[in-house]
């Protein structure tokens, strides 16, 4: 019961201190430095092997509808993109970040969507309205996996 | 100076094609299928959606309606009657102005001449008088009018197919027409054209219409969808049809 208390006064906390790092919108600020976001958002921790989970999960990151990460094995991949095989040898932690908040910043046309942002977007579904694609964790947890490839 | 930009303003009238037959006809998406399902798609014994079309056939020599008609004690046989029509669809209807599919169109029938009751969207029996309907046309190609009464239909469906919507924020023109031809996983990503509807789909384990394949990609990019039948979706389907322009209609097509 003590245990059950101090725990739910730790998660509590926990999701103070979240609170505290987001705008209004919900997400975490972030800075974008030429073309990246050298800060981890939210001060979060990504873990690869979750991010690894969610790059493969087809309604979350779902990567591979449009990309090959051929350390997967996973056939038939997508060829919209290019492939993640050395993703992490072409571009520093920061710069996938932005990859993955919002491409749009660096190419308005792209086809690849902003998975860390809610303004600006028409006619989405109901259910999804006023959220991201990915919260702040799965974003880190991405940044951490993708920086694992072709290192 | 002045004139100048009065002429430049000239030119892109000028240059706009009569319509958009001068262009070689796009790939249908057939082209884009496995050797196995073309052939199922071809072999009319071997096609599920044959079932559909012959249960069309049978609805097409059915009484419905406080009238007492079939569609064939107006229309005849629709060997001779539909051949030739559904490539003309999407198409305004004159005594209303409203732009009708086949889905609609038959529905029209019903409620007007039939006295009957108009048939659920994407109910077994639409489907299948749809199909049926199509059917007639074959291998005809499709050329849909998109000037005058219709034009305001096409421009508005055109918008439609190259805005930004959805979670994803893609439009249809960022899949259909920059990456037409490459692969979206294991599908490859067609021009988008509905030469095939109503379509069998091993997904759906059934035919369906155009309109819900529409659902389908607009749940696909997360955004809001309409009901069956709605003026966005018909209006995107005449735009889909001035695509088609030249193609050959192939219903029912067999997809994924």
């Amino acid at each position: 019961m003590r245990l059950a208390a101090t725990a739910l006064a730790l998660s509590l906390a926990f999701a103070f201190v979240n609170a505290k790092a987001r705008d209004a919108s919900g997400l975490s600020p972030f800075v974008i430095v030429n073309d990246a976001v050298p800060a981890a958002l939210g001060g979060l921790k990504g873990d690869p092997a979750r991010g690894r989970q969610i790059a493969l999960d087809r309604r979350r990151g779902n990567c591979l509808i449009c990309h090959a990460i051929p350390e997967t094995g996973e056939p038939f991949p997508g060829e919209i993109g290019p492939s993640l095989a050395g993703v992490a040898a072409r571009f520093s932690e920061g710069q996938i970040r932005l990859r993955l908040v919002d491409q749009s910043r660096l190419n308005p046309k792209t086809v690849m969507p902003s998975y860390y942002r809610i303004a600006s977007f028409t006619d989405v579904a109901p259910e999804y309205r006023g959220k991201p694609v990915l919260d702040t964790q799965e974003i880190e947890d991405l940044v951490a996996y993708l920086g694992t490839l072709g290192k | 100076m002045k004139d100048l930009v009065k002429s430049l303003a000239l030119i892109p009238i000028l240059a706009l094609p009569p319509s958009s037959a001068s262009a070689d006809p796009l790939p249908s998406g057939t082209t884009f299928q496995s050797t196995a399902i073309r052939a199922q798609q071809a072999d009319e014994g071997a096609n599920p959606g044959m079932l559909w079309v012959e249960a069309g056939a049978k609805l097409w020599g059915r009484t419905e309606g406080s009238a007492g008609k079939s569609c064939a004690a107006c229309h005849g046989p629709a060997e001779q009657s539909m051949k030739g029509v559904a490539f003309r669809y999407p198409a305004v209807e004159p005594t209303t102005g409203h732009l009708l599919n086949l889905e609609t169109r038959i529905n029209l029938c019903r409620t007007k001449n039939q006295k009957a009751a108009p048939l659920a969207y994407e109910s077994g029996e639409l489907l299948g008088l749809a199909a049926f309907a199509a059917r007639q046309s074959l291998g005809l190609p499709i050329g849909v009018r998109i000037d005058g009464a219709a034009a305001p239909f096409y421009e508005q469906g055109k918008a439609f197919f190259y805005r930004r919507r959805g979670q994803l924020n893609l439009s249809c023109a960022q899949c259909h027409v920059d990456n037409a031809g490459r692969k979206l996983r294991a599908d490859t990503i067609s021009h988008g054209l509905g030469n095939g509807y109503p379509t069998y789909r091993l997904e759906w384990q059934t035919v369906g219409s155009l309109h819900r394949r529409f659902r389908a990609c607009l749940f696909g990019v997360r955004a809001v969808q309409y009901d069956f039948g709605a003026p966005d979706y018909l209006d995107l389907e005449l735009y889909l049809a001035s695509r088609a322009e030249g193609i050959a209609i192939e219903t029912p097509a067999i997809r994924p």
